[in-house]
């Protein structure tokens, strides 16, 4: 039942773009306004309607003027509660989205902002099965969403229903959302593999570093321990100078390159490079990429994680 | 449609406050409906209320079908048994409530509380047939705020809140649809005819009876609610004249007075008059479920859709079961049948044998006396009610088998009735055509409004006797006891003999309320088909159809959503708040001689005011800078900044130099 539903609703969107209102993807920010905010009555509205006429011909039946005098005000209450919906919607802008990090199959954090010049109450957001109601404030607010992903790359961001049935539930006022924005989303790395190729100086390069060498002098701070402060440097300044040693240099270097990963598919390469990638940053260890058209230097870091992520996710 | 809603998914179940306003509505319908339900059912239903509204505090769930399913049996047979049936006025408000509470057993879901308010909706409806005064329709109204309220609270995300906080809302929405309510209440066209039978009328009359026994006043002179408001064209008569005829009866059994449907005299048309001065006057009637129209002292004519009997009553074509408006003209003097032909007078006259001997006796006695002088008679029996050690009371002793005798030689003590009663028994034993009249005496004027508001509690019975040359004349025995009661009214005859609640400051209060009470019954409740029609008569359209009706009320429909778009639309909130503030600054600065040239910045002109200005140059670059830095460092001015230049603008006052 729900399948077919939404199969013609696929269906009429596509035949009928005026009628169902498809909404081409449009820039950011996006302002909810007369011309794309549409109400139509719930199923209770319709169900209270019926109830108001039952109680109109009652009224008019049994001439009881204090009932006609009763129904009249809750219809009319009813009518404005219309407007009320359609004015929770209207003015409403969407400003910003952040996307988060999610691998491909896992659903990604959005990040919607949305402005609104007084505040508003039960607004309501549908994305696919994700859904979400919040109350914006009179500045910005941010509501955040999981977005389903299927495979690596540019994901475009589906059409998103922002829709009220504030005050009563009588009245439902909707809107489509469609920004012309895409999230990025990272490869899926594979489950196990083989270990990453060594390089052979890697081993000579981690005992290299190895002890206390002397890198610089810096001023003190609270804490050093004594026995670093550089008492002769220190006699020939106002400051006392502490001894900065380089960090031994315990992590490996890893060395990624898409050209060492012959006989098998790309696809395979890319979430066996993600896989890596992933174990690298989890030691903590420098890793550079190779990838076709793209060179990544060495480095570590979330950040460094995340640039490689992207260029693997972007390899056509 | 892509935005249809969808069908129910698994809704989660309803948070506590949604309940809790559910609750309140329901008490508030069952309190509403109180009053005309069987005490225990009301008890039955609240306990049911409350256990649930505690037993769902301390853990949601649905209550098990074994206890939901003999409660609704329960309810069925209950409303049965004490009914006889379901259908009908009374046994459907039992149902319909006892549904609604029992409906509160299942409730768990969006739906269920959606379902449960619109029954309630219906339920406060069904309460203003029993009852649709001010008061009741303004409690129903308010009844409807926990309702709205209820409705609000099942949507997401909403700022948390007081309870009485979350009613407010509703009252605002109320507030609002109140003017397209009246409107439509104006313009509904109302039917001339109801579309099925009219509700059953089955609560007891009220008002006067066709009969006058011993004590069946009693219970009419206690009730307080208004019985008619009359108001006249020109000033009211004074209150010794404020004589309200409902029966005029003839029958005594030795036990009471009784009305007889059929008219007595063989003319069907009402008696003679002639008429010395009249007035008009228009009575507005309460429902009394009978036919019997009052009407001041002697209606020369009858109001429309009724008649006028033999002894010029007014009785309506049909019983007066929703309030009545009707104009009448009367006779203040007259000779009422100035001749009485010989079956009246026979009917005048006639006693039942073997009743009342000393009475009889007392009465020949006079007669001899005075001999052929009636008026002399009628004077000596009101000097005997004066001077003979009579009193007036409420609660008098009860009379044997010869009422008039215990009356008048042995209890002595009573009201209006044993009065009227002993005095006609006395006049026609004497051989004066006499008959009892009932109705209402005295009333309270209302100066605000301008009219003379008469409760159930003015009712009166006093005599009429038949003089000859004068025709009948009233004679108020009572009068005789207690002249107060004629110029005050029933309640300062009373005394101290009456309830609390109806002492002086209280029923004074309650007499100018009163005016609010007219207000509504003839501007609401009055507002009938008839009146529908003519209500474009100012504007010279001297009969509104339907069609017409539908015409303004679509047109005036389409005013509303007018004003109503207008508000949803309107963009406040586009307004640049520091472009406003700085244009007052531009006029204040305008008016000392320095205007904004066309297509020069704000920077340039405001460095050109501050050389125009010199005393005030350091507060005008410094309202400068803020003013770039608002504009142009920020994306949006931050509010806090942004109110501290608005409030620099308004304090500024530019000096003008002297030159």
């Amino acid at each position: 039942m729900r399948e077919t539903l939404q199969s013609l609703q696929r269906w009429a969107e596509r035949r009928l773009p005026a009628l169902t209102r498809y909404r081409r993807p449009e820039k950011l920010p996006i302002e909810l306004h007369r011309r794309r905010i549409y109400i139509v009555p719930t199923a209770f509205g319709l169900g209270f309607s019926v109830l108001l006429l039952v109680m109109l011909i009652g009224a008019l039946n049994y001439a009881n003027n204090a009932a006609l005098l009763l129904t009249c005000l809750l219809g009319a209450a009813s009518s404005a509660s219309m407007l009320i919906a359609f004015r929770s919607l209207d003015g409403l802008r969407l400003s910003h989205i952040h996307g988060g990090h999610a691998v491909a199959g896992q659903p990604l954090e959005l990040t919607l902002t949305f402005d609104s010049r007084r505040p508003r109450s039960a607004i309501r957001l549908d994305l696919g099965e994700c859904r979400v109601a919040f109350a914006p404030g009179p500045a910005t607010t941010q509501v955040k969403l999981s977005l389903p992903t299927e495979k690596r790359g540019w994901q475009p961001l589906p059409r998103m229903r922002l829709w009220s049935t504030w005050p009563l539930g009588l009245f439902r006022a909707w809107s489509w959302l469609h920004p012309d924005q895409a999230v990025l989303v990272w490869p899926r790395a594979e489950a196990a593999g083989p270990p990453p190729k060594a390089p052979g100086d890697d081993a000579r390069h981690m005992q290299l570093h190895r002890g206390d060498e002397l890198a610089a002098l810096r001023d003190y701070h609270a804490g050093d321990p004594q026995r670093h402060i550089a008492w002769k440097a220190s006699a020939r300044h106002e400051n006392l100078l502490v001894k900065d040693f380089e960090q031994p240099q315990n992590r490996p270097q890893w060395q990624l390159d898409w050209r060492q990963l012959g006989g098998i598919d790309s696809e395979a390469r890319i979430a066996r490079l993600a896989r890596w990638l992933n174990e690298a940053q989890a030691l903590r260890c420098n890793y550079s990429l190779w990838l076709p058209g793209n060179h990544i230097a060495s480095g570590s870091g979330p950040l460094h994680h995340a640039r490689c992520m992207n260029a693997l996710a972007c390899l056509p | 449609m892509s935005g249809l809603p969808r069908g129910r998914s698994t809704e989660p179940p309803i948070d506590s406050r949604a309940f809790d306003l559910l609750c309140l509505t329901m008490a508030l319908v069952l309190g509403l409906h109180a009053m005309h339900l069987p005490w225990w059912l009301d008890l039955m239903l609240a306990l049911v209320l409350g256990w649930r509204w505690w037993q769902r505090r301390r853990q949601s769930g649905h209550v098990p079908r074994w206890i939901k399913l003999p409660m609704l049996v329960l309810l069925t047979l209950a409303v049965i048994v004490n009914y006889g049936n379901i259908v009908g006025r009374e046994p459907g408000a039992a149902l319909v409530v006892g549904l609604l509470v029992l409906k509160l057993l299942e409730t768990e879901s969006i739906r269920d509380v959606r379902v449960g308010v619109s029954f309630a909706c219906f339920a406060l409806m069904t309460a203003l047939l029993f009852d649709q005064g001010l008061v009741a329709t303004a409690v129903v109204v308010l009844g409807l705020l926990p309702a709205l309220a209820t409705l609000r609270a099942l949507e997401p995300a909403q700022a948390p809140g007081s309870l009485q906080r979350s009613l407010l809302p509703g009252l605002t929405l109320l507030a609002a649809a109140l003017p397209l309510a009246l409107l439509a209440f104006l313009l509904v066209p109302r039917l001339s005819s109801p579309l099925w039978g009219a509700p059953s009328r089955d609560q007891a009359t009220t008002g006067l009876s066709d009969s006058m026994t011993p004590g069946n006043l009693t219970d009419l002179l206690t009730n307080d609610n208004p019985s008619m408001r009359v108001s006249f064209d020109g000033a009211p008569p004074p209150p010794d004249l404020r004589y309200f005829r409902a029966y005029v009866m003839w029958t005594y059994d030795g036990r009471g007075w009784h009305y007889t449907p059929t008219p007595p005299t063989t003319a069907t048309t009402p008696a003679p008059i002639d008429v010395d001065r009249a007035i008009d006057y228009q009575i507005s009637l309460q429902p009394t479920h009978q036919r019997v129209l009052p009407t001041l002292d002697v209606p020369l004519a009858a109001p429309a859709q009724a008649r006028l009997q033999a002894d010029r009553e007014v009785f309506a074509d049909k019983p007066v079961n929703d309030p009545l408006s009707y104009r009448l003209r009367s006779a203040l003097r007259y000779r009422l049948q100035p001749t009485l032909d010989d079956r009246s007078r026979r009917l005048g006259l006639r006693l039942p044998s073997g009743f009342n001997p000393r009475t009889h006796a007392l009465a020949s006695q006079w007669r001899q006396q005075y001999g052929d002088d009636d008026a002399a008679i009628v004077r000596a029996a009101l000097a005997l009610f004066h001077d003979g050690g009579f009193s007036y009371t409420l609660a008098p002793a009860p009379l044997g088998r010869d009422a008039v005798d215990d009356f008048l030689f042995g209890t002595r003590e009573g009201f209006c009735e044993h009065y009227s009663s002993a005095f006609t028994v006395l006049m026609r034993a004497a051989g004066i055509p006499a008959r009892v009249v009932t109705g209402y005496q005295g009333g309270y004027w209302n100066e605000l409004g301008g009219y003379l508001l008469v409760r159930y509690s003015d009712a009166h019975a006093w005599s009429e006797v038949w003089l000859a040359g004068r025709g009948w004349v009233r004679v108020d025995p009572t009068a005789a006891v207690r002249p107060e009661r004629v110029s005050l009214g029933a309640a300062a005859a009373a005394g101290d003999q009456l309830a609390w609640y109806r002492n002086d400051w209280l029923q004074g209060l309650r007499n100018r309320w009163d005016i609010v009470n007219r207000w509504w019954d003839k501007g609401v409740i009055g507002f009938d088909a008839l009146r529908q029609r003519g209500l474009l008569t100012p504007f010279g359209v001297r009969n509104t159809d339907t069609g017409m009706l539908a015409i303004l009320l679509a047109l005036g429909s389409l005013l509303f959503i007018a004003v109503g778009l207008a508000w949803a639309l309107s963009k406040r909130h586009l307004r640049d708040p520091l472009r406003a503030s700085l244009r007052e600054l531009e006029q204040k600065l305008a008016r000392k001689g320095v205007a904004r040239t066309v297509g020069e910045g704000p920077r340039h002109y405001l460095q050109r005011a501050a050389r125009a200005l010199p005393m005030q140059r350091d507060e005008l670059v410094a309202l400068m800078r803020s003013y770039l830095e608002l504009r142009y460092a920020h994306d949006e001015p931050p509010p806090e900044s942004l109110r501290t230049f608005q409030r620099a603008v308004r304090n500024f006052r530019p000096v003008a130099v002297v030159k």
